[in-house]
């Protein structure tokens, strides 16, 4: 009985075209992507970047915390005593296709030096220019120094 | 023997152990930093404090001798506390700086404050900073992580016999270092780095270029001297990033002579990576096919007689005794391992061997040197020596060059007259000797490789006879070696056939042209001046003398690159394992041999390596169990003749550049130069005298 009312007086039907006309109202949801972007939380894992001091001194020290706990082996490192007998990286690879974002390497850094950066817009043409070596990180690194500094900032009570 | 309670469990030990020891025996880990089971006890560090029962404090259990009915706590919430608060004393001045630190990965106190220490630290106070010391070009010194062990001190003193480290200052202020911060002149020196518990000595060529958890492991035997060490080669990739030892109680202990240590650079140097040929009078690279082809053209014409092979000194023993065979099959009897033209005697296994072992020294009461420098020629055995001189009672005479050998000698003179007048028993060590239980000889190359070493070898015989040396359980005679390669190659018989002839028969014959086609297996030593216009084929690993002067070369693989088998001194064969793989197209040194077997029509039936090591086996007992020695006996050896006053004179002159890998070492050049600047500050007036 009730099956039959429902079905002759459409009820169903207004209901739904009642949701359309509710959302109609509403804002959008859906953003402009290349032009509008959704918001990011400090604790987002983009993009890899290799920090500097603010003297321009590279923070990485070549410990190779970074490439001993990367689950996924993306990352190689090698080093040597520089001129002035301090530890620094001659090479530090990351392999961006490897890579599983997990951000252990930035958990494992001591000096705050690899970072996972705000960054997600890195899609490339090729699968060569996802192998990063380390002038293309501390580039990205100075490229994106106030938002990581920020969001370091932003992140540090909890950590 | 004491018996005492060890948390709980009864445990009997005899007496004079420490309460750490008897804690080791069952098991039980106190930890610890100071002490060391070679060194002497020290008790500065205070990690090993345990509870005794019925004694007020904590006591430094490795300082503290076992007594009987001792009842002993280790874990107890007394000793955890002792434990930490040790630890954040040991941590207030030490640096936190693991992640730049060298030994971070298998550092002790890194471990131990896991282990035993706080989560956190309660000092916001400014640590202290010292001055690095300056220990030369192998012993990096960040002297702010010391934590004042004194191992090192105690090494150098006790072990390595140069006093030159020590502490200043006392407390807070207290600094290792080397007084006029002067490199270290010994030649263990590289061992301070194994020693310290934490990273104050690191090792210099290996700063920062590695970290201990991405390296390879591999067990491995050293080739740079003849006593065959016990190491451990790291490599990462298909480097070799360092070379540590192993422990080896009859052999090395646990010690490592810098050259054996800090060699591996030289690996990676003027490599032999591709066969060459040479044409038009210049070596031009070509494939193995052409290399062979170039051999067998040569050889075919010639006559067994015409030709010659002469090993060096880190040929293994699985391509000498092919290249026995190969040459044996081609009629040539022309072979020689002793490339330093020493008078081993064939004739008598116990005529080349270190006799008494080199454990044995240990249980020798008198010991005489002959022509040996044992500091620069085997400076893990001069420790050994110095060892058994520390626990007195030992006379030691030398016949040979003057040198410190880091322990007192009596200095008979310099050369084969005052061993004469020994054997003769004018001389005043003679009564010395008969009066010892266990008196044993040291005879080194230096004594042998001379015109009249046949001689100097039947009078040390002699010696060894006249003075007892000879009994039994106890045979006193011992050849000291130089060469890695040496024991082996007498093992498998690479020396002259029946009328064939020795090193100084086929360097003459190659003058002369009767000689027409000489095999160099790694032999650089010779003078190759010498081999006149005769075809040259060379096999190593290195371009060193050999190569320079050879016609073909057939690249080879180094000690660490692949399953070998070498004697050492005593006559204990022991096998190297390939750590990393040789360079290019270079092969494993009895496959080159194998595969020339075949180019030159005489095809040797080896095919894998258990073939060649039967093969082994049967040319001599010393390959039939590894890592054993078999006694030889004893017999008459040498040959009875005139000899020559000229002094002993020991055949290394640079302990530092012995052989081509070490030539090839940029570090061992640095030893090299400071040695030869410290030798030139000490002969420079100072400038306060008169």
């Amino acid at each position: 009985m009730a099956l039959t009312a429902r079905s002759l007086l459409l009820t169903e039907l207004v209901k739904g075209l009642g949701i359309s006309i509710k959302y109609m109202l509403k804002r959008p949801v859906t953003l402009n992507y290349p032009h509008e972007k959704g918001p990011l939380s400090p604790r987002f894992r983009g993009e890899h970047a290799l920090r500097r001091y603010p003297n321009g001194e590279e923070r990485c020290i070549a410990c190779k915390l970074s490439e001993a706990i990367c689950p996924a082996q993306a990352i190689t490192i090698e080093a040597e005593p520089r001129d002035d007998g301090s530890r620094r990286t001659t090479r530090y690879d990351i392999d961006m296709t490897k890579c599983i974002y997990c951000g252990f390497c930035q958990e494992a850094c001591p000096v705050d030096a690899i970072v996972e950066g705000p960054n997600f817009e890195f899609a490339t043409e090729t699968r060569e220019e996802l192998m990063y070596d380390k002038r293309k990180l501390l580039d990205n690194g100075d490229r994106w120094e106030t938002e990581i500094a920020q969001n370091l900032e932003l992140d540090a009570p909890y950590r | 023997m004491a018996k005492l309670t060890i948390d709980g469990k009864p445990v009997e030990v005899p007496n004079g152990m420490t309460v750490l020891q008897a804690c080791q025996t069952i098991g039980v880990e106190i930890p610890h930093f100071c002490y060391h089971e070679r060194l002497s006890i020290a008790g500065n560090c205070r990690m090993c404090l345990v509870e005794v029962e019925k004694m007020p404090k904590p006591v430094a259990s490795c300082a503290q001798p076992v007594m009987d009915g001792m009842v002993v706590h280790t874990d107890n919430d007394k000793v955890k506390k002792a434990r930490k608060g040790v630890m954040e004393f040991l941590l207030i001045n030490h640096p936190l700086d693991c992640p730049i630190c060298d030994q971070g990965g298998e550092c002790d106190l890194q471990d131990q404050a896991m282990a035993y220490g706080y989560d956190r630290s309660r000092y916001h106070e400014n640590k202290r900073a010292v001055d690095e010391k300056f220990m030369g070009p192998l012993v990096k010194t960040v002297m702010t992580r010391c934590i004042h062990c004194t191992r090192c001190v105690r090494f150098a003193t006790e072990v390595a016999g140069v006093e030159e480290i020590g502490a200043l200052n006392r407390g807070e202020h207290m600094e290792i270092t080397t007084y006029l911060e002067r490199s270290l002149t010994s030649e263990l020196s590289g061992n301070v780095v194994d020693l310290c518990p934490v990273g104050a000595l690191t090792s210099k060529p290996y700063a920062f270029t590695a970290r201990s958890w991405e390296l390879r492991k591999t067990e491995s035997i050293d080739a740079m001297d003849a006593l065959g060490a016990n190491v451990r080669i790291d490599a990462r990739g298909n480097e070799v990033m360092r070379i540590l030892p192993r422990l080896a109680d009859d052999i090395n202990e646990e010690w490592l002579s810098d050259k054996s240590r800090y060699v591996y650079d030289g690996l990676k140097r003027q490599r032999l990576d591709t066969p060459y040929v040479r044409r038009d009078g210049k070596l031009a690279p070509a494939s193995w096919g052409e290399a062979f082809a170039a051999i067998a053209a040569q050889a075919k014409s010639l006559g067994g007689d015409q030709m010659a092979a002469i090993a060096g000194d880190l040929a293994d023993c699985e391509s000498m005794a092919l290249l026995k065979d190969l040459m044996t099959s081609l009629g040539c009897r022309n072979l020689d391992c002793r490339q330093d033209g020493a008078k081993l005697d064939p004739a008598q296994r116990a005529a080349w061997l270190f006799n008494s072992t080199i454990a044995g020294i240990d249980q020798a009461d008198a010991l005489v040197l002959i022509g040996a420098n044992p500091r620069k020629e085997a400076p893990v055995l001069n420790a050994r020596i110095r060892k058994r001189w520390l626990a007195g009672k030992f006379p030691v005479g030398v016949i040979g060059e003057r040198a410190d050998l880091t322990y007192a000698y009596d200095y008979l003179g310099a050369g084969p007259n005052t061993l004469q007048d020994l054997v003769d028993g004018k001389s005043r060590f003679a009564e010395t000797l008969r009066k010892a239980q266990r008196p044993m000889l040291i005879v080194g190359q230096g004594a042998l490789a001379r015109k009249d070493g046949a001689a100097v070898l039947a009078a040390a015989r002699r010696l060894a006879e006249a003075a007892g040396m000879v009994k039994d359980g106890w045979n006193g005679f011992n050849v000291l070696h130089t060469a890695a390669a040496r024991v082996g190659g007498m093992e498998v018989g690479f020396v002259p056939g029946q009328s064939g002839r020795d090193l100084e028969g086929i360097l003459a014959g190659a003058e002369s042209g009767a000689i027409k086609l000489v095999y160099l297996l790694g032999a650089d030593e010779i003078d190759m001046k010498r081999l006149g216009r005769a075809f040259v084929v060379y096999q190593g690993h290195h371009g060193d003398a050999g190569a320079n002067r050879a016609d073909v070369i057939l690249p080879g693989a180094a000690y660490t690159e692949k399953a070998a088998t070498y004697v050492n001194t005593e006559g204990r064969a022991q096998r190297t394992k390939l750590a990393v793989f040789p360079p290019g197209e270079a092969r494993e040194d009895w496959t080159i041999v194998r595969a020339l077997s075949e180019a030159l029509g005489h095809t040797l039936p080896y095919d894998t390596p258990s073939a060649v090591r039967t093969c082994l086996t049967a040319k001599s007992p010393a390959f039939g169990a590894l890592d054993r020695i078999v006694p030889a006996s004893w017999g008459p050896f040498g040959a009875e003749g005139p000899m020559d006053a000229a002094p002993f004179k020991s055949p290394v002159a640079n302990f530092y550049m012995t052989d081509p890998i070490s030539r090839a070492s940029h570090v061992m050049a640095q030893c090299t130069a400071m040695r030869r600047d410290l030798a030139a500050a000490d002969a420079a007036p100072t400038g306060t005298g008169s």
